[in-house]
């Protein structure tokens, strides 16, 4: 295989957390043996859809650098990203990938104007000449969002509103020019109806500006709106991998058909009728020997209890399910 | 500016601790336009209550009360700054270093600092002063009282930075390509900066007590015009007894004008700073 | 049609927030002249942005006026034991007995209100001894342990701490422990914001399975149309601290009649679709300067020049339909 053809290849990357004393550990697998991989040539959406501790913030933050994996490759046009800890690659790194965190209001210090983060990512990566005035460059890129300046200056984080500001923490991450853009939850804090303004932005980005995205969310309505690819994820595997249309349309695996179920649509046609079992304590979820989901999975067989299940090709995805093992 | 005036007005705490403030530093100004040596005796009459020639009236040791009150008052602010900007600086840097390195060097850190903690401080220094009796001037005795003082600001400091570290804000820092230092003192500090103000002024009236205490018991260097040294010298005439109440009164006066004055502002000061007000009086919306 | 049996009467409720901070002043009109009823065995919805109002409202109707909240004007009048009582005018001692009995309230985020250092059994039984001294002490395992099993909740959370257990599972606790004196009406504040998809259908799910059994009220706020559809009776939509829209689920989906509705709804991607979609263009107004006139006027693809200068009140359309617009009760014409 070919490395230096992909944008970013991810391979048996692993996470194992130790929780406790000295005398009394237990261990987390928060992420299990992942792995997938986005081309170079064509810029495209990919999304990571989950419940919470499914793993896939932890994921994210190991492809950002800000956490080290236990196992596994993460490898970002070729070069290994665990391996970067001298300025000049962090420098070269987060030029080419940059995070959109869940909350926009964490994102900026609440003490530190929002135009300064935007002008300083600018002047540090060396984006604009070294003595531009800050009003014109900001007058200028903000307009391409769609954003006035004026409406931004000398204004502190709490004075936006979280669409306000998630969108601007996303032009502040489109300043470097990245080739890839993490995005952790974007729009979860935002109210579901104002969502699409920021999502809209995402397919532009693939579009126009040509950068790719890894999305990180649990609604998969939004996933489905702009992904290419899509990844479910449960308990730190991804149980099914494939193009968002046949994921969706057609799930598999049956953690993805009730994840699909259980999407509150804007209309009454569709309304829930069985009810559903959840997880009580998370740590059972995580320590079961088989399948994660066998607790809960309404088409459980003897072998999901003890067996993890490999992951098979079935269909133009990938899934992780003794269901449809070819024996 | 804008600020200050903004706290004068509405906050009459500020005001009155700013005003107290603003009358001791005059009050020490005035020493020197003193007519008066602080270290001559006996150039006045003695024992003389409140008159217009000497508004405190004199003491036993022949000096004008309130020309030597001002060098008294000079110099402990003086002893009790250096004491808190000495200290401070080490809290700070013991602070940050055990924040940001974490590891075995912030765990043998703070076992060092937490074994400051629970030194009983007065006993120690009224140990220490009684050795070095003749030794103690303002640097030193600075210095002493710096060194019992830096341990408990330094773990609320670590405590911040640990949490400010994990912040998501600082993240964006790294991923806006800010360097290391960049982060600590653009990103960081400002959060700091409101426990610093409340505990260099803990700190300072804690410098101030103790010197004061040390001085009453005649451990300090008793040449050298403190109040704590004006106090002693007035208890050891016996001021109370012989009726000369101004001179022992008047140091206790303006001490509790200063220590009310720092306490005001201090309380004030942190209120306003404390960033989450900060945050709510630039808010625009809410529920 | 069900019952409708007037349990709750909101007048011309008026409820601002008074703030001065350094010389600072602000008004902020969080709820603005409303007016509504809640009936019994109902479940009435409450929509809108975050930041219209909802969430005072709520705390309006528990009875929670505590500064810098103050209520400006109007009633809200509440149907106890045959007697209509205006409960602004409550005492707080009386206001204490209503509260967890009559009406009880889930605040947002309340996944995180359960004390981290006791063992939800113990949380359970504080609750009880506060506000169930009838009951003797004996008797609370087996009542709570009969309510938890009634309404689907494993036993095993009673023995565990709140860290143990995920977001959905402290979320639905909480539910037990303010439902646990079967009161008249439930307020629940955002129940399933920060909620994963599947977690939130469980939450859900057992808010109306109470309602249901106990045939009383669910007063639920969400800013997600989604979730109306599928869990409210009747849905009122607030804007900028005011009802613009209120009616039976099945109207205001099919038939949405406010240009603020009609978007609330059409912005909410759908799977299967991939056409465009956008939300509301701008941003919600600031409650401490509304916008004069209609609140929406700004915002709205139909504003006329009578929408910048007064102010529409809610006009009946029929089948408890109600809505606040001068463009749209004219057929649409300008």
């Amino acid at each position: 295989m070919n490395n230096t053809n992909k944008l970013i290849s991810v391979r048996n990357l692993t996470k194992i957390f130790s929780r406790g004393s000295i005398l009394f550990k237990t261990y987390i697998l928060a992420v299990n043996n992942v792995s997938f991989e986005i081309e170079m040539e064509k810029p495209e959406i990919f999304t990571l859809a989950g419940e919470s501790g499914s793993g896939k913030s932890t994921l994210a933050r190991m492809l950002l650098g800000l956490v080290e994996p236990t196992y596994g490759t993460i490898l970002y046009k070729g070069k290994d990203i665990v391996q970067i800890t001298n300025t000049k690659n962090w420098m070269w790194f987060t030029k080419e990938v940059q995070p959109i965190f869940q909350n926009p209001f964490e994102t900026f210090s609440p003490l530190n104007r929002v135009e300064d983060y935007l002008y300083d990512t600018a002047r540090n990566y060396k984006m604009i000449p070294k003595n531009t005035d800050k009003n014109s460059f900001l007058k200028e890129y903000l307009n391409i969002f769609g954003l006035s300046y004026d409406e931004i200056k000398g204004k502190y984080p709490h004075e936006f509103s979280g669409g306000q500001l998630q969108r601007l923490s996303i032009a502040r991450a489109l300043i470097t020019n990245p080739s890839l853009l993490i995005a952790d939850e974007p729009v979860s804090m935002i109210d579901a109806s104002l969502r699409m303004s920021v999502v809209n932005l995402f397919k532009e980005l693939k579009n126009r500006f040509k950068v790719s995205v890894i999305y990180i969310t649990h609604d998969l309505a939004t996933a489905y709106y702009i992904s290419d690819k899509i990844a479910i994820m449960l308990r730190g595997n991804i149980v099914e991998l494939g193009p968002v249309e046949k994921v969706l349309d057609d799930p598999l695996h049956p953690y993805t058909k009730l994840l699909k179920q259980s999407i509150p649509e804007p209309t009454i046609e569709t309304q829930w009728d069985e009810e559903i079992k959840l997880s009580t304590v998370e740590e059972k979820e995580f320590s079961l020997s088989g399948c994660k989901f066998a607790g809960r999975c309404p088409y459980v067989m003897e072998i999901c209890k003890t067996q993890e299940p490999e992951e098979i090709s079935v269909d133009g995805r990938n899934i992780k399910c003794h269901l449809y093992k070819k024996s | 500016m804008k600020s200050i005036m903004d706290l004068m007005k509405h906050d009459k705490q500020f005001l009155i601790g700013f005003l107290m403030l603003i009358f001791i530093i005059f009050f020490s100004l005035l020493s020197f336009f003193s007519p008066y040596d602080p270290q001559d005796r006996y150039v006045v009459q003695r024992d003389l209550p409140p008159s217009a020639q000497h508004i405190l009236g004199t003491n036993s040791l022949g000096q004008d009360v309130f020309w030597f009150l001002t060098f008294a008052l000079k110099n402990s602010l003086i002893i009790g700054i250096l004491a808190v900007v000495l200290g401070r600086i080490v809290a700070i840097i013991i602070g940050l270093l055990s924040g940001y390195i974490g590891g075995t060097f912030d765990r043998v850190i703070t076992t060092i600092t937490d074994s400051f903690i629970v030194l009983p401080r007065l006993p120690i220094l009224i140990l220490l002063s009684f050795i070095l009796k003749g030794n103690l001037n303002f640097i030193n005795m600075a210095l002493l009282l710096a060194f019992f003082d830096w341990a408990w600001p330094s773990k609320r400091y670590r405590s911040q930075i640990l949490s400010l570290k994990e912040v998501e804000f600082t993240n964006t820092a790294r991923f806006s390509g800010r360097k290391i230092y960049e982060i600590i003192f653009k990103e960081h500090i400002p959060f700091l900066i409101p426990y610093i103000m409340a505990d260099a002024i803990s700190g300072f009236l804690f410098a101030i007590g103790m010197e004061i205490t040390l001085s009453v018991l005649g451990l300090t260097n008793l040449d050298i015009p403190t109040i704590g040294t004006t106090i002693f010298w007035a208890n050891y005439y016996q001021s109370m007894l012989k009726g000369t109440w101004w001179w022992i009164s008047s140091p206790i006066v303006v001490l509790i004008i200063t220590v009310l004055g720092f306490y005001l502002l201090s309380v004030s000061i942190s209120t306003f700073l404390d960033p989450r007000i900060r945050i709510q009086s630039k808010k625009t919306g809410d529920k | 049609m069900k019952n409708l049996e007037s349990l709750v009467k909101v007048e011309n409720l008026k409820a601002y927030y008074f703030s001065n901070v350094y010389g600072n002043e602000r008004t902020i009109k969080a709820v603005d002249d409303v007016s509504f009823e809640i009936f019994n065995n109902e479940i009435l919805g409450i929509a809108g942005e975050s930041g219209c109002g909802k969430t005072t409202l709520l705390k309006v109707l528990l009875g929670i006026t505590k500064s810098p909240l103050s209520i400006v004007g109007g009633n809200v009048i509440y149907k106890l034991d045959q007697e209509e009582k205006n409960i602004l005018s409550f005492s707080n001692g009386e206001l204490r007995n209503i509260r967890w009995k009559v009406v009880s309230y889930i605040p947002q985020g309340s996944m995180n209100v359960l004390n981290p250092i006791r063992k939800i059994k113990d949380t359970f039984k504080d609750f009880m001894e506060t506000h169930r001294p009838d009951i003797s002490k004996d008797d609370f395992d087996t009542l709570i342990k009969d309510y938890l099993r009634s309404l689907g909740l494993p036993l095993e959370v009673l023995n565990s701490y709140p860290h143990q257990l995920s977001g959905g599972m402290r979320q639905r606790v909480t539910i037990a422990l303010s439902t646990l004196c079967r009161p008249k009406i439930i307020l629940a504040d955002e129940p399933t914001t920060a909620l994963d998809v599947v977690v939130q259908r469980g939450v859900l799910q057992l808010l109306k399975k109470i309602q249901k059994e106990e045939e009383n009220t669910l007063v639920v706020v969400s800013h997600d149309m989604g979730i109306h559809a599928h869990i409210s009776d009747r849905v009122a939509i607030m804007y900028a601290g005011k009802i613009i829209e209120i009616g039976p689920k099945k109207e205001i989906f099919t038939n949405p009649l406010h240009p603020y509705t009609k978007y609330l709804i059409s912005s909410l991607p759908k799977l299967g679709d991939k056409s465009f979609k956008s939300s509301i263009p701008g941003s919600p107004p600031p409650l401490s300067n509304p916008p004069k006139g209609c609140r929406f006027h700004e915002r709205c693809p139909e504003s006329t020049p009578m929408c910048e200068k007064e102010e529409p009140s809610l006009v009946d359309m029929g089948e408890g339909h109600k809505i606040a617009c001068f463009f749209v009760p004219k057929g649409g014409k300008v």
